[in-house]
């Protein structure tokens, strides 16, 4: 064959291969969105439960002794902020968990939901759930865009751009179990 | 969180005129997004397009063919397609919200020519080859593009974790309170001498009418005067012909019921019974039972004692085992005062899952994978010849 038939070829697979390395990083930029999008929402739903935390300990629920309990893991977590992502789920995981102690039983919420307390507690019960599905979602997202960035193709090529390596964030979340459980 | 009302389309895979459990649970989402001020519009295929709500829009009517062993109505093609297409750049939406996704149709096409926030809803738990069985492309694309992923039962969303690699929140069916609640009596019933309902396939094993039925002359020996009502597909005659003579005539049958007759049925009856030996994920019938307020007795199946929170709002029985059904029936039959304390407990339970605070779920869902002002766009990434097509065709207006 002649050179050009081979110089045809060649352009042929360049062109290929070019399209295929364009796709993938829309794919990729796609998913940066969604990995975005997450953070955003996790953010979000964390900072929400603050607030919410601290009404309920301003309105003195369940009782004085536990509501200062509550204010003060909702000053510790915000005083951390988010800087550094193992102090900040350390300090999230404590409210979790001071929240899952205060509100242990579903009796009991029903009794303050009769109350005052009925609107805080359907405002609790959304935050706390809120931030554990879109931690789910997030983490989920972060999995599912390091699968591409690991292909050694994306590596070489660069394809990510000078996006940042995408991080998990770690925190237990477990809602309080007085909550409705379904 | 802010307020602001989503513009919500929803992809149902199977035809919107022929009667399912999926296209239910979409129409009833849809009301209730509705009534929280969104704005919905549904894609699905349909048999008839005349006869659709306006709300609606048809890719076309589903053909008939052999997949995967099996016969399934499909709507796929380069027609449903170019509709699909026109629908996602026309709705302009906030979100998109795919149904079964994993099921070869319209679902897994929209995912693929779509990006941005899309959310997608597992209704059924599958066995491993099937789930895998779409290809690794569709199930790749799919747990890639969709955002939020939420799954009806434990099983389905176990079915994700397993076999796919991804996660999914737990948001159960709904169940529209207020409907069941307004349910009237059919005259005459349920009388003083106990009133007993089972509601399912007449002739399904698993939906455990032979247990029942076995259970009767126990039931019936307790309480001279005790009826039972039975709604639901099958042969009637055959049914009655299977039973001693002194049963038979205490059987009424309803045959098939509209929702509206379903309601009605639940409160002529001073028991539901659910006697289902198996494969049922999650149960929904019992909290319409509730819903109603009429008490239910069930077998102990793990998704029923879920539903039921663990005997506190309805009574178990074991499963498969007429002796024990009487008994807990002939024992909720003598207790008017403990009826009434399951009846109060079961209608507070039911409102878990009214649809009110399902959808208000589901919008969480919804503004959790998406960035403030993002929308859901066509995805030309394949799709060259299409770009290229739709391009020519605005110059020539133009």
């Amino acid at each position: 064959m002649s050179w050009w038939v081979w110089l045809l070829l060649a352009l042929i697979l360049l062109a290929l291969f070019s399209l295929y390395l364009s796709q993938t990083a829309g794919r990729l930029d796609q998913l940066h969105r969604r990995v975005d999008a997450g953070l955003i929402s996790l953010d979000r739903s964390l900072l929400e439960r603050h607030t919410v935390a601290s009404e309920v300990a301003g309105a003195q629920l369940p009782d004085p002794v536990t509501a200062e309990v509550i204010a003060d893991a909702v000053r510790e977590a915000r005083r951390v902020g988010t800087a550094d992502d193992v102090s900040r789920g350390l300090a999230e995981s404590n409210l979790s968990q001071v929240l899952t102690m205060a509100f242990d039983d579903p009796d009991e919420i029903s009794e303050l939901a009769v109350g005052l307390g009925g609107d805080l507690m359907t405002d609790l019960e959304g935050a706390t759930r809120r931030v554990q599905m879109s931690r789910r979602f997030y983490n989920d997202a972060v999995r599912a865009c390091r699968d591409v960035r690991y292909q050694w193709l994306v590596r070489v090529f660069r394809l990510a751009g000078f996006t940042e390596w995408p991080q998990p964030f770690e925190m237990d979340d477990t809602p309080p179990p007085g909550f409705g459980v379904r | 969180m802010s307020e602001e009302p989503l513009k919500v389309g929803i992809v149902c895979p199977y035809a919107w005129d022929s009667p399912g459990g999926v296209q239910f649970h979409i129409r009833d989402l849809r009301d209730a997004l509705v009534r929280l001020g969104h704005t919905v519009s549904v894609l699905a295929p349909a048999e008839d397009d005349s006869a659709l709500p306006d709300y609606v829009t048809s890719t076309g009517k589903p053909v008939a063919v052999k997949y995967n062993g099996s016969v399934a109505r499909l709507n796929v093609g380069l027609r449903s397609t170019r509709r699909l297409r026109d629908w996602i750049r026309d709705g302009d939406f906030d979100v998109m919200h795919v149904h079964e996704p994993i099921s070869p149709g319209i679902s897994a096409v929209a995912i693929w020519a779509a990006q941005g926030p899309i959310v997608a809803t597992w209704h059924s738990s599958m066995e491993k080859s099937r789930a895998l069985s779409v290809g690794f492309y569709i199930a790749q694309t799919v747990m890639e593009k969709t955002r939020g992923r939420i799954a009806v039962s434990e099983l389905a969303r176990r079915t994700l974790v397993d076999h796919l690699g991804g996660d999914a929140v737990l948001i159960p069916n709904g169940v529209e309170c207020s409907n069941f609640a307004a349910g009237k009596p059919f005259p005459g019933w349920p009388g003083s001498g106990g009133a007993l309902f089972f509601l399912g396939r007449l002739d399904e094993p698993r939906k455990g009418l032979s247990i029942l039925l076995e259970a009767m002359p126990a039931i019936a020996e307790a309480n001279p005067d005790v009826r039972l009502l039975l709604a639901g597909p099958g042969d009637a005659a055959e049914i009655a012909e299977r039973v001693p003579g002194d049963i038979a005539d205490r059987l009424t049958f309803l045959g098939l019921v509209s929702e509206e007759d379903k309601a009605n049925a639940f409160h002529s009856a001073d028991i539901y019974i659910a006697p289902n030996t198996g494969g049922e994920s999650f149960g929904i019938v019992l909290l319409e039972s509730m819903a109603s307020g009429t008490a239910v007795a069930a077998s102990d199946l793990e998704a029923f004692r879920r539903v039921l929170d663990d005997g506190r709002a309805g009574v178990h029985f074991r499963n498969q085992d007429p002796a024990d059904l009487a008994r807990v029936v002939n024992g909720l039959l003598a207790d008017p005062e403990l009826r009434q304390e399951l009846i109060s407990a079961g209608r507070e339970r039911a409102l878990l899952y009214d649809w009110s605070r399902v959808a208000r779920e589901i919008v969480d869902v919804y503004r959790s994978v998406r960035m403030p002002g993002e929308k859901v766009t066509e995805d030309l990434r394949r799709q060259f010849v299409g770009r290229w097509s739709r391009s020519t065709a605005k110059g020539a207006q133009s």
